[in-house]
């Protein structure tokens, strides 16, 4: 009785009934995201692998964006995301889940880069004896800021 | 139903027609239709945040080599690819077996699952070599932060993988002996939408640590 009232909502308001994410891909959709996925994931290898930029910060970040549009291509054709399904709830928990994500990446690494710099004891900076066999990273990253996470190889 | 004197209302005064215990909708909202595909995308959504945690923690102790090996001297890119088309081929192989299934054609479902299986094998094997090969130089979890974190992020996906294809396996069997009523359908889109997020998650892998690790 109040699965059919609500059956009849669910048509009311321009829902299918059987609509639920991972449901109602297509031939078609299916194979746009799987094209699509295979150019955006080609593309980084071959920038990385043959090192066509010559320059690694840049190739860093391009390498993101790539990696970025390719989720959104998954989670558009593989996983059926979209405004509707399942009344909204879906997208509303994905926003949410990626703040949360979001919060605990750029955090991490905010207070722990900040820790690092300021937590480093004046008498073993970088010039520690070379006690050990690393490949001496003692001039580049003297500058404070030049590499973010590159003087914690001491302890 | 008995009409009440008091003013008090009853249990009984909420009991509809059948002793069915009947809701007010005041707000007019449906509730969705099917709150299981709904739960298990939040379950997916509270993994997400494992491996951000996980991916924080990488991010964090990923420069600490502690005088050992660094990504540059340990990653094998080209095994990175392979491994990564592996998953690949096998997300587009599960979206085939869906569409099969919406079709209600068993025969053709069960040889795109078996295909994704047997790619999600591929994967695994791959990455299980990989790891076999990374402790056999050395590099083992206990060598730096860097390799703690590694097999930490990398470890836990190839296991959500493994639990994946025991998950795979169980169906088939289970859509082979039962037959593809409502309920196994309902099991196999939560196995997609699975499958499919370990995709995404591999994507963020592969970027954020094979890829930037040897630039």
């Amino acid at each position: 009785m109040s699965a059919a009232t609500e059956d009849a909502h669910v048509r009311g308001s321009g829902h299918e009934v059987h609509e639920m994410p991972g449901g109602h891909g297509s031939f078609r959709g299916y194979m746009t995201g799987f094209v699509l996925s295979v150019v955006l994931t080609a593309i980084p290898f071959w920038l990385v692998m043959a090192d066509v930029l010559g320059n690694p910060r840049l190739t860093g970040i391009i390498v993101m964006g790539f990696a970025v549009v390719q989720i959104v291509v998954h989670m558009v054709y593989f996983l059926h995301m979209n405004t509707k399904s399942e009344g909204g709830w879906t997208i509303l928990a994905l926003i949410f889940t990626l703040t949360l994500v979001l919060i605990t990446l750029v955090g991490s690494v905010w207070v722990m880069y900040h820790l690092d710099t300021n937590m480093m004891p004046p008498d073993h900076g970088m010039h520690m004896p070379a006690a050990t066999s690393e490949p001496a990273p003692a001039s580049g990253s003297a500058a404070p800021g030049a590499a973010p996470m590159q003087h914690q190889h001491q302890h | 139903m008995a009409a009440h004197s008091t003013a008090a209302l009853t249990a009984e005064d909420f009991q509809g027609p059948g002793d069915t215990p009947v809701f007010l909708d005041a707000e007019g909202q449906h509730h969705p239709e099917n709150g299981t595909m709904l739960g298990f995308w939040l379950y997916l959504m509270s993994d997400c945040l494992i491996f951000a945690a996980l991916f924080a923690v990488y991010a964090v102790l990923g420069r600490n080599y502690a005088a050992g090996p660094s990504p540059k001297d340990l990653f094998d890119l080209k095994l990175v690819a392979l491994n990564t088309s592996m998953l690949l081929f096998s997300s587009i192989t599960y979206g085939f077996a869906m569409l099969a299934m919406e079709k209600d054609d068993q025969d053709r479902m069960q040889l795109w699952l078996a295909i994704t299986g047997l790619f999600g094998l591929c994967f695994i094997g791959l990455e299980l070599y990989e790891f076999h090969h990374l402790i056999h130089e050395g590099a083992t979890p206990q060598r730096s932060g860097f390799l703690s974190a590694f097999f930490t992020l990398v470890g836990t996906h190839g296991l959500h993988v493994s639990l994946g294809l025991v998950w795979l396996v169980v169906l088939m069997v289970q859509a082979h002996m039962r037959g593809l009523g409502d309920a196994n359908k309902r099991r196999l889109l939560c196995l997609s939408m699975f499958w499919h997020f370990l995709d995404v998650v591999w994507i963020g892998v592969f970027t954020f640590v094979y890829l930037m690790g040897v630039l």
